[in-house]
C-alpha cells in the first residue's frame, strides 16, 4: 500500500513538473492517462446526482468558475430542473472546486486551462472551451448528426472510455462507425 | 369502540400509498392509478414546447425510456420490473420536485403525486 501511495504520488509530481520522461513510464497505465486524459470521477455521490440524466462529466474537463456558474443555476441547468438539496448541492461544489481543471496535473485538464489564457468568464459548457472547439474542428456535421451521437455534449457516444477520464485518439469508437481518426 | 376506529385509521393510513409527502391538513387522502395514468400522458405547454411525463419515459413506464435532451437511458419506472424504484424517500422527493417542475411548469399537488405512484404501483 505504501509502495502504491508513494508510486502514484511519484507520478502525480511528474505530471505537474511536466518533465518530459513519459517514455520511463510507458508500460503506466496512470502514466497514459496523465498525459492523455483528465482525472476519472471517483466521488459516487456527484455519480449519482450528475450522473442520472448524463454523463457524469469529469470535474477536470472545466474550470472552478464554471463549475460554480453551474452550481449556482441548478433550477435552470441548460433548460432542464436539476435542483439539489442544500447539504449535497454543497459537497458537489466542494468536490468540483477541488477538482476542476486547474486543480489538475492531467494533460487535457492543462490545456483546457492554456486555451482560456485570461478568460474571465469562460463557459459553462465543455463545448464552447476553446481547446474542445479546436480539437473537435475537423469532425464532419453528418457524424455529430448521426442519432447515436446527436450532439458534441455526448462525450461517450464517441470516446468509448469518458466516464473513465480518457478522451485518447486509440479509444475513438463511434456506434456504426468504428474507429475515427482525423 | 375507539379501540376499532384507531385500528382503522391505521389500516388506512398504512394502505395511503405515498409515502414520500408530508400530509398537510386539508389534502386528499384518497387516489386514483386511472387519474394518474391520465397525468402521466397529458400534455403540458412550458417554454413552448409540449411536455408530459412520457416525453423521457415513454407512454409504458414499465419499459425504459430516454432523457429527451442527453438521450441517456432512463430505466423502467415501474416497481413490478425495476424494483429499485420508489423505495426511497428523498429520491421519490428529489425526482417529483426537478421533474414536476420542468414537465408542469410547476410543483405538482400532493393529489398528482399520489396518484401517479398509485399509477406506477399499479403496473
Amino acid at each position: 500500500m505504501k509502495t502504491l501511495i508513494f508510486s502514484t504520488a511519484a507520478l502525480t509530481l511528474v505530471g505537474i513538473l511536466g518533465f518530459g520522461i513519459q517514455g520511463a513510464w510507458s508500460d503506466s497505465d496512470h502514466m497514459k492517462r496523465l498525459s492523455t486524459g483528465v482525472a476519472p470521477v471517483t466521488n459516487p455521490l456527484y455519480q449519482e446526482e450528475c450522473g442520472s440524466c448524463h454523463l457524469a462529466y469529469p470535474p477536470g474537463l472545466l474550470p472552478a468558475a464554471s463549475w460554480q456558474g453551474i452550481m449556482s443555476g441548478l433550477d435552470d441547468h441548460f433548460g432542464d430542473n436539476a435542483e439539489l438539496d442544500s447539504d449535497v448541492l454543497q459537497q458537489l461544489s466542494n468536490y468540483l472546486a477541488s477538482n476542476s481543471a486547474e486543480m489538475s496535473a492531467y494533460r487535457r485538464s492543462q490545456a483546457i486551462m492554456g486555451s482560456l489564457r485570461n478568460s474571465r468568464t469562460p463557459s459553462l459548457r465543455i463545448t464552447e472551451l476553446p481547446y474542445f472547439v479546436h480539437e473537435h474542428r475537423e469532425i464532419p456535421k453528418r457524424i455529430i448528426e448521426l442519432p447515436e451521437v446527436g450532439s458534441l455534449s455526448q462525450c461517450n457516444a464517441c470516446h468509448r472510455y469518458a466516464e473513465q477520464g480518457s478522451f485518447s485518439e486509440d479509444d475513438i469508437w463511434i456506434k456504426g462507425i468504428g474507429h475515427w481518426d482525423d | 369502540m375507539k379501540r376499532i376506529l384507531q385500528l382503522i385509521l391505521m389500516a388506512i393510513i398504512t394502505a395511503t400509498p405515498p409515502i414520500a409527502m408530508a400530509k398537510t391538513p386539508g389534502e386528499p387522502t384518497s387516489f386514483s392509478a386511472q387519474r394518474g395514468e391520465k397525468l402521466w400522458n397529458r400534455q403540458f405547454t412550458v417554454s413552448g414546447q409540449q411536455r408530459s411525463c412520457a416525453s423521457c419515459h415513454t407512454a409504458n413506464p414499465r419499459q425504459a425510456g430516454k432523457h429527451v435532451r442527453t438521450g441517456k437511458t432512463i430505466q423502467a419506472m415501474a416497481p413490478t420490473v425495476n424494483p429499485d424504484r420508489l423505495i426511497d424517500q428523498s429520491k421519490i422527493n428529489k425526482w417529483f420536485k426537478r421533474n414536476c417542475k420542468w414537465t408542469l411548469g410547476r410543483v405538482c399537488t400532493y393529489q398528482e403525486k399520489g396518484d401517479v405512484l398509485d399509477y406506477l404501483k399499479s403496473l
